[in-house]
């Protein structure tokens, strides 16, 4: 779905000195915007930051899964039914792509998926608020794909190959969702009253959590100067989050609703629009694990994981029989 | 026989349409993502095949019904499908054996209609028979690692084998509308099936090493809207917002 930087670095003191020219010619690489590739040398930071930063995204794809899939047996028709049913299924490939990309380098699955049912990974804050009507899930794919995407299309041209090779992959797909999204709002905006007010109210309740997404704002963004260097990280969180403002505000007002902010307008000068206080408190309470659905949507993975070991464990089985057979 | 073309593809869109709806309750919850991926490919397949299927019945009955109408604006008794398809998904096990079992017969359903004397019908297996047949090699996949996994995988495939052999034999039932149009040479006998049918079968247990197959007593009375308990329950929960708005358009 999207990242920013949630976690703290849990990044312990280096013990080992790493040597220097080999610090330079990275340094120098990366800043001629070359890709970095698995067996490329690499700080030992950069790997772990990185390592952080994609198993978030892969989690948050994974986590996704739910809100939107708490809609698929009750798509209004069957149209809908397939374009969210294959959304939904893009995300699993999303997370599985992620996975992959972090696994090039050094994190096992096992170690990651164990972090994220532990609490010591995280996600996107914006999967633990409920879906509560259809115009939610079209609000999800405009509102919440679009922050995505915003966030991701730097991160095409990011540092580290497997990961801006992913990333390309994804943002296709993410803006496709995104005019799904869109579309399935336009339609209901043109029809009754009540889904009016479905869609109405469904921006009401995603505007601020999606603008949210983008993470702190800049000046309590503590690692952004050395992910910037890096180029795991391309623009400012508060950057994306204008861009993002001055995209939706005209697609929030063709659907002919409002934007629950009494403080945003244009700002001539700028040229930009000028947008209320976000709720900081808020956010971090999310982050904190304080999400309203933060709790429903970590027992439906942790489920999911325990209740398919069985699964797992015959797949193993079965296979390590097979190759013994294949080699006698 | 009246509008046996039209029970016929309503049939074999409600096949479709009420498998798709459960597989479509695993997402987001299966054992690995490669599996969510997969299960969520089938389902796809099979809502698409119902939107063909359903599509066409409503034209050939020709009172302006549409896809939609028949998916969302019919209640148990007016559904046709087989009685394998609406049982819970169980565990993985029981969902595999189920899959396995229901595309391993429309695999064989679909091959011959693709021959069918109706183009519309044709055409439609012909497309769906080259999913169908992935569907059917997948869960067959599933049924030899599961089958010949580890001891509690075994007894999980037996038991979702077991929870579904009574529904073998409503599949290769034939009614008066399947005899009407098998005349005319548009739908299938599904009696010649049956020989192919037990072989594959017979051949993915055995490399399974699960034990041959003792057919129940078949339970039937889907073709004839006499279902489980189950189909109203999947259809409160699918049917649930156009029923509730049936004046909008999503």
């Amino acid at each position: 779905m999207y990242t920013t930087e949630l976690q703290k670095s849990d990044s312990k003191p280096v013990a080992i000195k790493e040597p220097q020219e080999l610090i330079d010619a990275f340094e120098a690489r990366v800043a001629a915007d070359a890709f970095i590739e698995p067996k490329d040398w690499m700080p030992d930071a950069y790997r772990r930051t990185l390592i952080r930063q994609i198993s978030q995204h892969a989690h948050s794809e994974i986590v996704g899964m739910l809100p939107e899939g708490n809609w698929i047996t009750r798509a209004p028709s069957l149209k809908r039914k397939t374009i969210l049913l294959a959304k939904v299924q893009d995300e699993a490939g999303h997370g599985l792509y992620l996975y992959s990309a972090a696994e090039t380098l050094g994190a096992s699955r096992e170690e990651m998926i164990d972090a994220l049912h532990s609490g010591k990974a995280k996600y996107s804050t914006i999967f633990n608020y409920p879906t509560l009507t259809w115009a939610d899930i079209g609000a999800i794919g405009w509102l919440v794909d679009g922050a995505a995407i915003m966030n991701q299309v730097p991160l095409q041209r990011t540092s580290y190959g497997p990961y801006a090779r992913a990333m390309v992959r994804v943002c296709k797909e993410e803006s496709f969702h995104q005019r799904q999204g869109y579309d399935a709002l336009i339609v209901m905006s043109n029809g009754t009253d009540e889904q009016k007010a479905m869609v109405q109210d469904a921006i009401d309740r995603w505007w601020w959590p999606a603008i949210m997404m983008f993470g702190p704002p800049d000046d309590n963004s503590p690692n952004s100067a050395q992910s910037i260097r890096w180029r795991i990280k391309r623009e400012t969180n508060d950057e994306l989050r204008q861009k993002f403002i001055d995209a939706t505000v005209p697609q929030v007002h063709l659907l002919g609703m409002k934007v629950p902010d009494p403080d945003l307008k244009w700002n001539e000068e700028r040229g930009h629009y000028d947008y209320g206080a976000l709720d900081w408190d808020e956010f971090y309470a999310v982050v904190r694990g304080e999400g309203p659905t933060a709790k429903e949507r970590m027992e439906a993975r942790r489920k999911a994981w325990d209740d398919g070991a069985w699964v797992r464990e015959a797949a193993d089985a079965h296979e390590a029989r097979r190759r013994l057979k294949a080699a006698a | 026989m009246e509008n046996a073309l039209f029970s016929y593809a309503l049939r074999l869109g409600d096949d479709s349409l009420v498998l798709g709806q459960r597989l479509s309750e695993w997402c987001g919850h299966a054992p690995a993502v490669e599996v969510d991926l997969s299960l969520a490919n089938i389902g796809l397949d099979l809502i698409g095949q119902a939107q063909l299927f359903l599509g066409y019945a409503g034209e050939v009955e020709g009172k302006g019904r549409s896809d939609d109408r028949l998916a969302f604006h019919r209640d148990v008794m007016a559904w046709t499908n087989c009685l394998m398809v609406e049982q819970p998904n169980g565990d993985f096990a029981r969902t595999m054996a189920r899959q396995f079992l229901f595309s391993t017969w429309q695999k064989a359903l679909f091959d011959g209609l693709a021959a069918s004397k109706d183009a519309r019908l044709a055409e439609i297996a012909a497309k769906a028979v080259k999913e169908v047949t992935y569907h059917a090699e997948l869960a067959g996949d599933w049924v030899i690692r599961l089958g010949d996994g580890t001891e509690e995988s075994r007894r999980r495939m037996i038991d979702g084998l077991d929870w579904h052999w009574r529904f073998v034999e409503e599949l290769f039932q034939a009614d008066a509308v399947v005899e009407t149009l098998v005349a005319e040479g548009v739908a299938v006998d599904p009696a010649g099936l049956r020989p192919g049918f037990d072989a594959r079968v017979a051949a993915v247990l055995a490399e399974a090493g699960l034990p041959e197959m003792q057919l129940p007593r078949g339970v039937v009375g889907g073709r004839k809207g006499h279902h489980s308990e189950h189909l109203g329950h999947i259809l409160a929960v699918m049917q649930h917002i156009p029923r509730t708005y049936p004046d909008a358009v999503w």
